[in-house]
């Protein structure tokens, strides 16, 4: 309580700054939408794309300051909570809108050639700052209630924009599919809530974490621990609610899978570590509702299953889509190699790095397979044979994505997952890691697939590419970039996360 | 900082000859190349090491700061040489130009991406024999084999898709089984290290200090990690029966590829080898003396005996690789200054003496466009000075003394002939020596049917004198392969005053 009163003392100024990238982000929102009015027959397209990329920078360059700053942090005073600890603000919140706002960034400057010819486009933009709205929020969310709500803010736009190819059938049936599978999982999720109120008593973190260790009511608890973990698993896309992910990537528009399947299973982590770490604390839960063993099992299946669908597609996007499941397997370790009294901090924040750099690579991915479908080029690894004589400069990094995926250790994925499966092993437990690396192992066989189709084979087609699309070509260089630099960068990345990832426990 | 600058500005060129114009590229790339040249050879003179990098050396051009930190494991850049990489930093610098220029001839497609990849993968090499954190190091060891991917998948011969494939898939599952024996060892060194720096960890493992881990003893767990290092290192050597990636993939590889592939990558295996197994855990090694000297046998008589059988010339140095890399092994289990230091300086005469060969091959087939040895035949008719180089390189892989090939051959007959580490070592070297009598042998014999005889040539081929930038490194290689035959205290000095600290127990 005393953190409390010093952060309220504060609090009246740095409660706005504290929570500016989520403000910034949600005004952009706004302001494209007020652009929409002001110019209703199309806006210019340039000035739509500037300002949504504007604002995500902005926003992105507010969460560093923040962070640099040590807002929220042990350096100057702790969490920062705010609303009646309905949200809080924290090391681990703001490095979490730091993924966000760059995966915003890169989908909006990507989306400038994606929508040259579609209509509808600030309603575009505007969704996609709102669901990063939702994002920022769900990772400063500090009550249950607020978990739901946040959670709801980043969905309902995403089904939304999933479906808004509304003439193409694969876009409108995956936005279907994502929208009954996401409303089922919130029923579960509230379910979860509830029971979980009923139990404790209290919707915020901390008073749940207070009032947990009342034996008389475990089965309930537990049940209601396990529906709010079915909640998150639709949000990472992770076994056994996964189910939405292939379709949902597959059919919606290229820069949007980027945008799901980075930013979107990051948020989903960002609030599964807080809600599972603050609210169920494992030295306090009674002995029957053990969750970890619940993400011991969700993460062996999940990376397991997702590497082995990954390894049988014939589709690029489709695999990058299963890919996509296996690597919320291996973030998935960040919970299931916790202890009681173990080196809970180095593993969670180990998983939050990993996330930082599947946010730059799989974005970048994504954003490749949208320029190639900017080009009119098919779908199949066949069709992207020889494309790097026709393209080298983006077959360059779409190599590096891949190989980055697969973790090769030339490129930033190898690091995280490397510092991944250590900390884990650690912690004591090496047959995860021994899993991970495995699967790992596994998934360079299909990610090495596409690296062959565009170097090594011949085009089987000849295609002509006219354009040279500046945005996506930006966005997937700087991704291109953003991996590469990971490397030899991430001492202070690996540092930042361990550190904020320990003020958890 | 001179190791940082070499490995930067080959980097960079890499960069700018990718980017470059096709028809530039070529020239470019070697223009380019001889920078990392000026630099090794400036370190090469300016050498003020002594000792063993690993085991308390002195290290020469070391630049070390912590990278970042991982647990309680600090991860290091920390880069430097000692007498044993040194000569492989100037063989890779020296190679690497004289393959680039022999390209010249045969790639006609996507110059610039080819020369870019090669001299990327020039950087990575240097990175492999500078680095001496494992972390930095292991970075750069599998970097090498992305631009070797592409080499031999996009300009390599029909069956290159194979080739390529089979060669990554053997390479990475042997990083993979080293990289969890090596962490292995790591985590049962537990707390006696701070960092993955390869000299902490050598001298904590021969300092005793390894603990069990996951409830296998310290004993059990040191073998096993051996085991599993040397199982990871001897794919890249390659030692028989882990080698069938290498004819594959000397076959479909154009080239000036083979030639980096023979002269400088199957060198990491060995170089690792030393590192690693032979310097880090010299108990093990002397314990399992017999099996490894076994394999080493094998690989050279086995070896031989596939050459013997080879119809395409490509192949027959590609099989005698083998052979002459298990008389490499040979002399690093010897544990005596003459067997491990000549099988160091045999890694820097094989280097040489194979990218003569390949070279030489390569140069022949760019004419007459087949390798088969049935095909032709009184090819020095044709082409005598190309043809001369061909026999005389030959005959140094033969060992012919004043050559390299014998300087590093007897060091290494000599030094195991002493060995004490087991008392059937002579067994095995005398085991070994008819390997030199069945090199001769396929050899003299491939010669005879291609080179000499009435000209005969079933194509149409013009059969006409190689272009000089195609003989040009062939001369320089047989110029380098005689200059360090006759002095070979050029680098044989460095390399014993490292290799001597290594030694236990093998004697002199």
């Amino acid at each position: 309580m005393t953190l409390d009163v010093i952060a309220l003392q504060s609090a009246t100024t740095a409660a706005w700054t504290a929570l500016a990238p989520a403000i910034l982000l949600g005004l952009t929102g706004l302001a494209l939408l007020g652009i929409d009015t002001v110019w209703p027959d199309e806006p210019s397209n340039a000035l739509l794309a500037g300002v949504a990329a504007a604002g995500s920078l902005v926003s992105f360059g507010v969460t560093g300051w923040l962070l640099v700053a040590g807002t929220g942090q042990a350096s100057t005073g702790g969490a920062i909570s705010l609303y009646g600890d309905a949200l809080v603000v924290d090391g681990m919140s703001l490095f979490f809108t730091l993924i966000f706002t760059v995966v915003t960034a890169m989908v909006a400057v990507a989306a400038y050639d994606y929508l040259e010819d579609h209509s509808h486009r600030a309603e575009f933009y505007s969704l996609v700052l709102f669901a990063a709205t939702g994002m920022a929020l769900m990772a400063t969310a500090n009550s249950l209630a607020t978990v739901f709500i946040s959670l709801e803010l980043a969905s309902l736009p995403s089904y939304a924009l999933v479906a808004f190819l509304k003439t193409d059938r694969g876009s409108v049936e995956a936005g279907l599919k994502y929208f009954l599978i996401g409303a089922v999982s919130s029923a579960v999720l509230a379910f979860g809530i509830s029971l979980v109120y009923a139990v404790t008593g209290s919707l915020v973190l901390g008073d749940v974490a207070a009032a947990i260790g009342n034996p008389e009511m475990a089965g309930v608890l537990g049940l209601g621990v396990l529906m709010i973990l079915g909640g998150f698993a639709f949000k990472t896309a992770s076994v056994p609610f996964h189910f939405w992910a292939p379709e949902a990537y597959e059919g919606a528009p290229a820069p949007i899978s980027a945008f799901l399947s980075s930013a979107s299973k990051a948020a989903g982590f960002a609030v599964a570590f807080r809600v599972f770490v603050q609210a169920f604390p494992l030295d306090a839960v009674p002995a029957g509702v053990d969750w970890v063993v619940a993400f011991q099992v969700l993460a062996v299946v999940t990376m397991t299953l997702g590497n082995f669908a990954a390894a049988t597609q014939e589709n690029v996007k489709r695999m990058l889509a299963y890919s996509s499941i296996g690597h919320a397997g291996y973030a998935l370790i960040g919970l299931a190699a916790l202890t009681a009294g173990g080196p809970n901090g180095d593993v969670l924040g180990a998983s939050m790095a990993h996330l930082l750099v599947y946010g730059f690579m799989n974005t970048g991915a994504f954003l490749f397979i949208a320029l190639v479908e900017h080009w009119g080029v098919g779908r199949t690894f066949e069709d992207y044979n020889g494309l790097a004589s026709t393209a080298p400069i983006a077959a360059v990094a779409m190599t590096v994505f891949m190989f980055s995926l697969a973790g090769l250790p030339p490129f930033g994925g190898f690091l995280s997952k490397y510092i991944l499966f250590y900390s884990a092993i650690e912690a004591g437990f090496w047959w995860l890691a021994a899993v991970g690396a495995v699967n790992s192992a596994l998934s360079l066989f299909y990610y090495s697939r596409v690296v062959k189709a565009m170097w090594i084979e011949t085009p089987v087609a000849d295609f002509e590419i006219e354009t040279r699309p500046v945005g996506l070509y930006a966005a997937v260089i700087f991704a291109g970039v953003g991996t590469l630099l990971l490397l030899p960068g991430f001492g202070p990345v690996i540092e930042t996360a361990q550190t904020v990832a320990a003020t958890l426990f | 900082m001179i190791i940082e600058a070499l490995i930067a500005v080959t980097f960079l060129a890499a960069l700018v000859v990718f980017v470059a114009p096709n028809a530039y590229a070529a020239k470019l790339a070697a223009a380019l190349s001889v920078l990392p040249i000026l630099g090794s050879l400036w370190m090469w003179a300016a050498y003020d090491a002594s000792g063993n990098a690993l085991l308390g050396g002195e290290i020469a051009f070391e630049t070390d700061f912590v990278w970042l930190t991982v647990g309680n494991l600090d991860l290091h850049w920390f880069v430097g040489v000692d007498g044993i990489s040194l000569p492989l930093v100037v063989l890779t610098t020296v190679l690497t130009t004289l393959a680039i220029v022999s390209a010249w001839t045969p790639i006609s497609e996507r110059q610039s991406q080819f020369y870019g990849l090669m001299l990327l993968m020039e950087a990575n090499l240097l990175g492999v024999f500078t680095a001496l954190d494992f972390f930095a190091w292991f970075v750069f060891w599998e970097a090498v084999l992305v631009p070797m991917y592409f080499l031999i998948g996009v300009w390599g011969g029909p069956n290159r898709r194979y080739a390529a494939i089979k060669f990554f898939v053997y390479t990475n599952i042997a990083s993979l089984v080293m990289f969890i024996g090596f962490i292995a060892l790591v985590f049962g060194l537990g707390d006696s290290v701070s960092s993955l720096r390869l000299p902490e960890i050598a001298q904590a493992l021969r300092a005793d200090e390894l603990a069990g881990f996951a409830g296998v003893d310290a004993a059990t767990l040191k073998t096993v990690a051996f085991v599993a290092i040397f199982l990871g290192f001897a794919v890249k050597v390659p030692i028989a029966p882990l080698h069938t990636w290498l004819p594959d993939a000397h076959v479909e590889a154009p080239t000036p590829v083979s030639v980096l592939l023979a002269g400088v990558l199957l060198k990491m295996g060995t170089y690792a080898l030393l590192r690693f197994n032979f310097t880090m855990m010299p108990d093990v090694a002397t314990a399992l003396v017999v099996p490894i000297a076994g394999i080493a046998v094998i690989s050279v008589i086995y070896g031989a005996m596939l050459a013997l059988a080879q119809e395409d010339l490509k192949r027959i140095v590609a099989y005698s690789s083998v052979s002459s890399m298990g008389y490499v092994i040979l002399g690093l289990v010897a544990y005596t200054t003459y067997g491990v230091g000549g099988a160091t300086f045999q890694m820097i005469a094989h280097g040489l003496i194979s990218g003569l060969m390949f070279m030489a091959v390569g140069v022949i087939y760019n004419t007459t466009h087949t390798r088969m040895v049935g095909d032709m035949s009184g090819i020095a008719d044709r082409m005598p000075i190309t043809a001369g180089i061909f026999v005389a390189g030959a005959f140094g892989y033969m060992g012919l003394p004043l050559m390299a090939g014998f300087a590093g051959e007897f060091f290494i007959f000599k030094g195991s002939f002493a060995s004490t580490v087991h008392s059937a070592m002579p067994l095995f070297t005398a085991a070994a020596m008819f390997g030199i009598v069945i090199v001769a042998g396929y050899l003299l014999f491939a010669m005879q049917r291609t080179l000499f005889g009435p000209f005969s040539f079933d194509d149409d081929y013009e059969v006409t004198t190689a272009p000089f930038h195609d003989v040009a490194p062939l001369a320089v290689l047989l110029l380098l392969t005689i200059v360090l035959g006759v002095a070979p205290d050029i680098f044989f000095g460095m390399i014993q005053d490292a290799v001597n600290p290594i030694l236990t127990g093998g004697g002199l």
